[in-house]
């Protein structure tokens, strides 16, 4: 089993990384590109035993307590099979 | 009285924080490796700058979880003095101990040059030796100095003076052209509501010799060191 962890910065937080993207592929000739923010992506593999709430909760608390800092950042899990 | 500074892997400036502490502060100070979990022997902690766990996920996140941190928790619940400087304000924002977040400077660069800062409360342990609204000459070496937080964070640390230091130009003034980083509001450090422990993106430790062209850091760690005289 696979939890897949999405971790954001809050819409509210400035992000130069993002910006400094979107600029390069303006450069590139892209059009119509409102706006690019940067994220991070982890993949976390957990006991097949496990049940998928079980999987879940694990990877949530993760998320919360390691993977995301809540004052700047939102987190999204998905379980994958 | 005694002096901590903590050594997490990566960390690159206790080495300068400890000799300020032994040589122009002139007390006894100790390394602490960061799996220690008793403090009881130190009157204050500094948690110094570098790039704790090569700022791996973000910038002061996995320190957090350091052995030592607990202690560091337990050590500022007692009222001791914990003072975080630049990758050690970075620690403290993300174990809790100091609200907000720093995240990556405006501008994307890694910004070192002097940066002058106002001192925008002497009624802390480590600016009550300076006047208030003194402008300092501090270094900052950091790329990630951008302070953050929410609006209800921002009201309570200007409602309880939280708010010690702020980046502003040779005169005092607190202008867009003389934040480096994009802070909040010019925000450079800040304390806790008990006011004893204190974080900062400028390096002190770098500013106590005239030689390194500043003598200015020197009154933040002579005020702490009146502090804990007091304190003890």
């Amino acid at each position: 089993m696979k939890a897949k962890v999405y971790v954001t910065l809050k819409p509210s937080v400035l992000d130069p990384q993002g910006k400094a993207i979107h600029h390069s592929v303006e450069l590139l000739g892209f059009e119509k590109i409102n706006d690019v923010r940067q994220g991070k992506y982890f993949e976390i593999a957990l006991d097949a035993a496990l049940t998928e709430t079980e999987a879940r909760e694990t990877a949530e608390k993760i998320a919360k307590d390691v993977l995301a800092n809540p004052v700047i950042e939102d987190y999204r899990v998905e379980i994958v099979q | 009285m005694k002096f901590g500074v903590i050594v997490f892997p990566g960390s690159n400036c206790d080495h300068d924080a400890y000799h300020v502490i032994s040589k122009h502060v002139g007390q006894p100070v100790e390394f602490i490796w960061h799996k220690e979990t008793d403090l009881s022997d130190f009157d204050a902690v500094i948690v110094p700058g570098g790039f704790s766990y090569g700022d791996y996920l973000r910038a002061g996140a996995l320190a957090q979880f350091s052995p030592v941190m607990k202690a560091v928790k337990e050590f500022a619940a007692e009222g001791k003095f914990v003072f975080g400087i630049c990758n050690g304000f970075q620690i403290l924002c993300e174990a809790g101990l100091l609200p907000g977040a720093l995240i990556r400077n405006k501008n994307l660069h890694f910004i070192c040059k002097h940066v002058n800062l106002k001192v925008e409360s002497n009624h802390t342990p480590y600016t009550s030796e300076i006047e208030q609204g003194q402008v300092l000459s501090i270094p900052i070496a950091h790329a990630e100095g951008n302070y953050v937080c929410d609006d209800e964070t921002f009201h309570q640390l200007e409602e309880n003076n939280q708010i010690i230091f702020r980046y502003c130009d040779e005169s005092g003034e607190i202008t867009d052209e003389s934040n480096p980083n994009g802070a909040r509001s010019n925000i450079a450090g800040i304390c806790n509501q008990d006011r004893n422990v204190l974080g900062m993106m400028p390096h002190p430790e770098r500013a106590c010799e005239g030689l390194l062209g500043s003598n200015d850091g020197k009154n933040i760690f002579r005020s702490l060191t009146k502090a804990i005289a007091a304190h003890g």
